[in-house]
């Protein structure tokens, strides 16, 4: 065995990277529930990634086709069925996980100076994810792919100047249709995927070499022994490898719940309009996106049209998403955590929390004044808590962060 | 830590509102009660259907044969009970009816029935078949409670007539139950499966969570217990 390692290790870093990034990397030993995620994001793009090959063998990327090519996986390819669904409960699945994730680095202040790249890297894999999801909602070609193509796409139109062509160059055409459903296929199944992969693998490497912020945003590497290593560090294997593979069984038992019990969770994770095939000619009554798109979908409600022109509403929409990413710039006070933040910041927290929620449950709603009222307000405050945070974070008394981990 | 109670109770507070804002409003709806497990009622459902609703309604993502497979039917009592128009086991369930004779009928083509319990819902379809009142305004002198002025005839009004209203009931439920399992016959079989794999998580759970505990003793008692 050890000859072995020997002859691959003068050809390939094998031993190296393991050690790096696996038996001598040194991970705070204060790690809580929030710090599955990550893995467990792992986990569900690699689950995508396979039962995406599965489905592409099956799928026909063809407006005439699509939807009864998703109706011969569900009927009469062996487990098909179980593909399908593994692959569609494994979306919603999978934004559960980094919005867990990504409220985890809120928590913890772990967007903080050194860690701003994983933080960008991060928004960047968010994007790309959101990107990845809406066009593989697209693909089975129902009533709501169909419709909420026509919606999300024809944003684009309203740019000032180059909008109407650049509508017709996304689309390939005057209106969704067979070319869009190709080439959103095209970018589901290789260019998506690929920069998913790419970027993931970026964010952690630049983790590896920061190292892990933990519940206590103490830097750990502050305190070494005389080995170098972090006395608050534990080796992520066999210590997390072990803790996460149970957090990985946890996330099967409530994974699988949903997948045999109730896959398409009442419209939630895959909507009840959309077992009606794509017709241009007849508009469902009630258009929304799925769950994880409606905060952002809320925002561009809750803006008024201006100057005759949707514009504003759609720019509000991708500022209220890319303002995540100066969140790092934003923070000015002194600590991490939300252990030791002032009361302020915790008050503003809150707030963004239920903001952020209500404005994913009003995008599955529809447009009523009371509706639109609550969307702006929350759409303000959602706003409020970035554009306020240079001031909220430097004001309130911060209480005094330990020299090392507690447990 | 007082802060982080108060925000807790703001979002418990809030989200009990919500709840109670978003209920109401909807057409009311009587509860079918289906069991997909009920193969008999499938069966039932599924010669019903034939006779009734197969003339104009096509299921075309069903094949005769998964009937007989997953009804616990042989394929020739398939044949016999269930395809009148020659049909080979294997082939999709169409319906005989011309497009365009259908259009001068009714006005469209009736809609292929084959996910309309998903796109619906069991419970609509049970109101919708059990909804049709006497409306002489109408070409077939029926209106329905549930689609106004649906451009449908009340195809099961026989049965109404020569069966009391429980039997009735029953009836429209195992139509209801058959197009339940049309809309996703791996329903027979997920929830099933869903108990093994239940099963199966949790006992890999279990050894898990010993495993993390040992691995752990290190951490808490053992080579890398907290160094100062």
């Amino acid at each position: 065995m050890n000859k072995k390692q020997n002859w691959i290790d003068q050809r390939f870093p094998l031993t190296k990277t393991w050690n790096e990034h696996l038996a001598k990397y040194y991970a705070p030993r204060n790690f809580n529930f929030w710090y599955f995620f990550g893995s467990l994001a792992i986990l569900v793009l690699v689950l995508q990634l396979v039962t995406g090959i599965f489905l592409t063998m099956y799928f026909k990327p063809d407006a005439a086709n699509a939807f009864t090519s998703v109706e011969y996986i569900m009927r009469d390819v062996e487990w098909g069925w179980l593909m399908r669904y593994l692959h569609s409960t494994g979306a919603s699945a999978f934004f559960v996980i980094i919005y867990f994730h990504m409220y985890r680095g809120l928590l913890y202040g772990s967007y903080k100076a050194p860690r701003e790249l994983i933080w960008l890297l991060g928004m960047a894999l968010y994007i790309a994810l959101m990107a990845e999801a809406f066009m593989g909602y697209v693909l089975p070609w129902g009533q709501m792919s169909y419709w909420g193509a026509q919606v999300i796409i024809s944003l684009f139109g309203s740019v000032p100047v180059i909008g109407p062509d650049l509508l017709v160059w996304i689309l390939g055409d005057y209106a969704v249709g067979d070319p869009a459903l190709t080439r959103f296929f095209s970018l589901h199944v290789v260019a998506l995927p690929l920069i998913l992969v790419v970027l993931v693998f970026l964010h952690i490497v630049a983790l590896h070499a920061v190292g892990s912020n933990n519940p206590d945003g103490v830097e750990i590497k502050k305190t070494k022994d005389k080995d170098g290593i972090p006395k608050d560090g534990i080796p992520f294997h066999p210590y997390y490898t072990v803790k996460d593979i149970m957090g990985v069984f946890v996330f099967l038992i409530i994974f699988c719940s949903v997948l045999f019990y109730a896959p398409a969770l009442n419209g939630y994770f895959l909507e009840h309009a959309n077992f009606v095939e794509a017709n241009p000619l007849q508009t469902p009554d009630h258009i929304a996106p799925l769950w994880y798109l409606t905060p952002f979908y809320s925002v561009l409600r809750a803006i008024p049209p201006m100057f005759g022109s949707q514009f504003p509403g759609v720019l509000a929409m991708f500022v209220a998403l890319l303002i995540l990413a100066a969140l790092p710039w934003l923070d000015r006070s002194p600590v991490k955590s939300i252990r030791y933040r002032s009361s302020p910041f915790k008050w503003a927290l809150g707030v963004f929390v239920i903001s952020f929620v209500v404005l994913g449950w009003l995008g599955m709603e529809p447009v009523t004044p009371r509706n639109v009222l609550l969307a702006r307000i929350c759409t303000f405050l959602y706003f409020a808590f970035f554009i306020l945070m240079p001031w909220y974070t430097s004001i309130g008394k911060t209480k005094e962060v330990p020299e090392r981990v507690t447990e | 830590m007082k802060t982080y109670i108060r925000i807790k109770l703001l979002l418990v507070t809030f989200f009990l509102s919500l709840s109670v804002l978003a209920s109401g409003g909807e057409l009311h709806l009587d509860e079918a009660h289906t069991d997909i497990s009920n193969t008999a009622s499938l069966q039932n459902g599924a010669k019903l259907f034939m006779n009734y609703c197969s003339g104009c309604h096509a299921i075309s993502f069903m094949r005769y044969n998964r009937i007989a497979k997953d009804l616990s039917l042989s394929d020739s009592a398939v044949a016999e009970n269930l395809m009148f128009a020659g049909e080979k086991v294997g082939e999709l369930i169409t319906t005989a009816m011309p497009e365009d004779a259908a259009s001068k009928w009714f006005g469209g083509v009736p809609p292929d029935l084959s996910l309309v319990a998903r796109s619906k819902g069991t419970d609509w379809i049970y109101s919708y078949l059990r909804g049709f009142y006497p409306d002489d305004s109408k070409v077939f002198g029926v209106n329905n409670k549930v689609l106004a002025n649906a451009s449908m005839p009340d195809a099961l009004w026989s049965l109404k007539e020569n069966q009391s209203g429980a039997e009735f009931d029953q009836s429209v439920r195992d139509i209801t139950n058959f197009l339940d399992y049309v809309g996703e016959p791996a329903k027979l079989i997920r929830t099933g499966l869903g108990a093994w794999v239940l099963s199966f998580l949790v006992l890999l759970f279990v050894l898990s969570y010993f495993l993390k505990k040992e691995y752990w003793k290190d951490v808490k008692y053992g080579i890398w217990r907290s160094r100062d």
